[in-house]
């Protein structure tokens, strides 16, 4: 009851000097949408790239010809043709590797497509039926590739759904013919866009063809694959399925040091470690200069404080006289401090929340607001207001009584 | 204790032995008080009188415990005020004295009865009971129609009324009052002081400073400062 009286005068001090009160708590408001701003952009951008990813498949591992350097991604990989077929197969085989559950050799060439009029340059990928499953993905249309196609070389292709936009512009796909390298293919699928984000271009422009019809009409490689896909049975069995992989390829390999593995094998996990820390370090930068930012508006709040401190000497010499202990004196500044700094805080998640909704539309970025970057946020501008309270609250509980009411 | 003269049959609220104030102004040392001895009794009514600048705001200010003195002893109520901390001063010019001021002293921004209410805020009185006092105070000196008013809104007369209703509305046992009709003409005035009188019929002990003859001539005992001290004895016995 004590506490609700001290609010209410806190808050008719802060109302008594409307205008001056927005002015004072500019700083802590600009602060705090800047820094929540940054770290709802750092957020959605690393949500972006998770979303990427994660797109890929669920429970993926991605094996790699060439050697693992420490980091755990490598910059060009596939130059090494260490993979073979065989290894895919050994792989597949569940006494080898019980835990896991799929594999997809793939290997890959870049060529002109043509349908018609329409011409249009990408990725061809050589794979398997199990393809589909391991990397998560389903059909907007049609069928996907099936053992039959593999046994029998058929000139069958399923396209990615940005693909088909390129060679038939809307157009049904489904039965159309696509010539790469002067051979003609028909389109038997067509994929859904890859889940998550709009940038992830490379896993919808695609074409898929069946690996034997590949190596006779485009002359990838029968024996060598440029990465292997595989999926564990469930997350729980990644690590194992991660074992497991490395084991029987080394085995496979006579390799025996890891040091010397002529392969990688990459989690899902590591590959986003690595894409969101230039993010998070961005972040953190852009942050620490937005709270910078945020200390300027603590210092207009002390200034603004000690001059309502001298302004309001008389009222303090009053409230001494009429029995207010130094304790009481400070927590009313405190508390004005501290409503002070929530005013500007919750100001400054408006103007975030604004940026939020307009941002993304204007700068392509999404911007996460979570609720501990809400809640963390008001709790820090009640604290910049508390700590900038912190001196004028002690100096007017220090007024000798008489001295503040004597003065003029 | 026992420096001090033993109490008489009415008991002394106040005495002040050899009591000096000293201002420093720069390198200058103003002499306020020079050596102020008085004793005042429970529920007596002593006027203050002297020309300006003779010291009695100070004198006044020492009482009210919103000064601290340079040398001397200050008993109130037989403790010396010398032991008192902070939180004790504050505690004691919240239930034990009642200030009314020269300059009124309202918040300008708080209607009249949450001016009246303040000392049963910092006493920790709960807010139903502060407002039905606040409102009683108010009735008691003749304002229960201007409760809800600022103090701009108010005559200087109606103002100086709400301060003594803030004087009184903690139940003070010392009333103290610096030129409280300093500022007013004879109509409020006299309201004023027929309120002091109420207080002092209802046992409170009041002093009060003053200029006027007429103004100190209600007062049971007239205490004359000059330079610094008093001209006639301070009633020590
Ligand atoms: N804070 C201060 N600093 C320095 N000198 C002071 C201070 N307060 C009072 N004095 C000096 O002490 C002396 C006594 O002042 P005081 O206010 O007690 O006089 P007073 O008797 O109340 O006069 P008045 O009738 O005009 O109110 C004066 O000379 C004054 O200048
Ligand atoms: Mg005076």
């Amino acid at each position: 009851m004590k506490a609700r009286h001290t609010l209410q005068v806190a808050l008719e001090a802060v109302r008594l000097n409307r205008l001056r009160s927005v002015l004072t708590v500019l700083g802590i408001t600009i602060g705090i949408a800047s820094v929540t701003l940054t770290v709802g952009l750092g957020l959605g951008a690393q949500q972006q790239v998770r979303d990427q990813i994660s797109a890929l498949g669920s429970n993926l591992l991605i094996v790699s010809p060439g050697s693992a350097t420490s980091g755990g991604v490598r910059g060009g990989f596939g130059t090494a043709t260490t993979l073979t077929r065989a290894d895919a197969e050994a792989l597949a085989s569940s006494e080898v590797a019980p835990s896991i559950a799929g594999v997809a050799p793939v290997s890959s060439t870049s060529t002109s497509l043509a349908a018609g009029s329409a011409t249009w340059t990408t990725s061809v990928y050589a794979v398997t039926p199990s393809w589909q499953d391991v990397r998560s993905r389903t059909l907007a249309a049609g069928r996907f590739l099936t053992d039959a196609d593999v046994t029998d070389r058929t000139r069958t292709i399923v396209l990615g759904s940005s693909t088909a936009q390129e060679l038939f512009s809307g157009g049904n796909p489904l039965n159309q013919s696509v010539v790469i390298n002067s051979v003609s293919f028909t389109v038997v699928g067509v994929l859904d866009a890859a889940g998550g984000s709009s940038s992830a271009t490379s896993d919808d422009d695609l074409v898929l063809m069946p690996w034997t019809t590949a190596a006779t009409t485009l002359g990838t490689s029968a024996t060598t694959v440029s990465t292997i896909y595989l999926q564990a049975a469930d997350a729980a069995h990644l690590s194992a399925a991660y074992q497991q992989a490395t084991a029987a390829l080394k085995a496979r390999h006579q390799i025996t040091t890891s040091g010397t593995a002529d392969f990688s094998i990459t989690t899902q996990e590591s590959i986003v470690e690595a894409a969101t820390s230039t993010d998070r370090t961005l972040t953190i930068l852009l942050g620490g200069i937005a709270a910078i930012s945020l200390l300027v508006g603590g210092i207009g709040v002390m200034n603004i404080m000690l001059v309502s401190v001298s302004e309001r000497i008389r009222e303090i010499g009053l409230r001494k006289a009429l029995g207010a202990k130094p304790r009481a004196i400070r927590n009313q500044f405190l508390t004005e401090a501290a409503v002070l700094g929530l005013a500007g805080g919750v100001l400054g998640l408006g103007i975030a929340a604004f940026g939020a909704l307009t941002l993304p539309s204007l700068i392509d970025q999404p911007v996460t607001l979570v609720w501990w970057a809400i809640v963390g946020s008001l709790i820090v501008a009640v604290g910049v207001g508390v700590i900038a309270g912190v001196y004028p609250a002690g100096r007017a509980a220090r007024l000798a009584p008489i001295d503040a009411l004597r003065s003029e | 204790m026992s420096a001090l003269p033993e109490a008489g049959p009415a008991r002394s609220v106040v005495m002040l032995d050899d009591v000096t104030k000293t201002y420093a102004q720069g390198s200058l040392a103003v002499q306020a008080l020079r050596g102020v001895s008085m004793e005042i009794g429970a529920g007596e009514y002593v006027a203050l009188m002297g020309p300006s600048g003779s010291g009695k705001s100070t004198l006044m200010n020492i009482l009210g415990c919103l000064d601290v003195l340079s040398t001397g002893r200050y008993l109130l109520d037989g403790d010396d005020v010398a032991n008192l901390d902070e939180d004790a001063l504050a505690e004691i010019r919240n239930t034990r004295i009642g200030f009314v001021f020269q300059q009124f002293n309202l918040l300008p921004s708080l209607p009249a009865w949450r001016n009246v209410e303040l000392p049963l805020f910092y006493a920790g009185v709960p807010a139903p009971e502060r407002k039905r006092r606040a409102l009683d105070a108010l009735a008691r000196v003749g304002l229960a129609d201007r409760v809800d008013h600022r103090p701009g809104e108010l005559s200087g007369g109606q103002q100086q009324r709400v301060a003594v209703a803030r004087a009184l509305v903690s139940d003070p046992a010392i009333v103290l009052a610096d030129e409280p009709t300093g500022n007013l003409d004879s109509t409020s005035t006299e309201d004023v002081l027929a309120l002091i009188d109420d207080l002092h019929s209802a046992g409170r002990t009041i002093i009060l400073i003053t200029h006027e003859a007429d103004v100190a001539a209600r007062a049971e005992r007239v205490l004359h400062v000059r330079d610094g001290r008093l001209t006639d004895g301070g009633g020590v016995r």
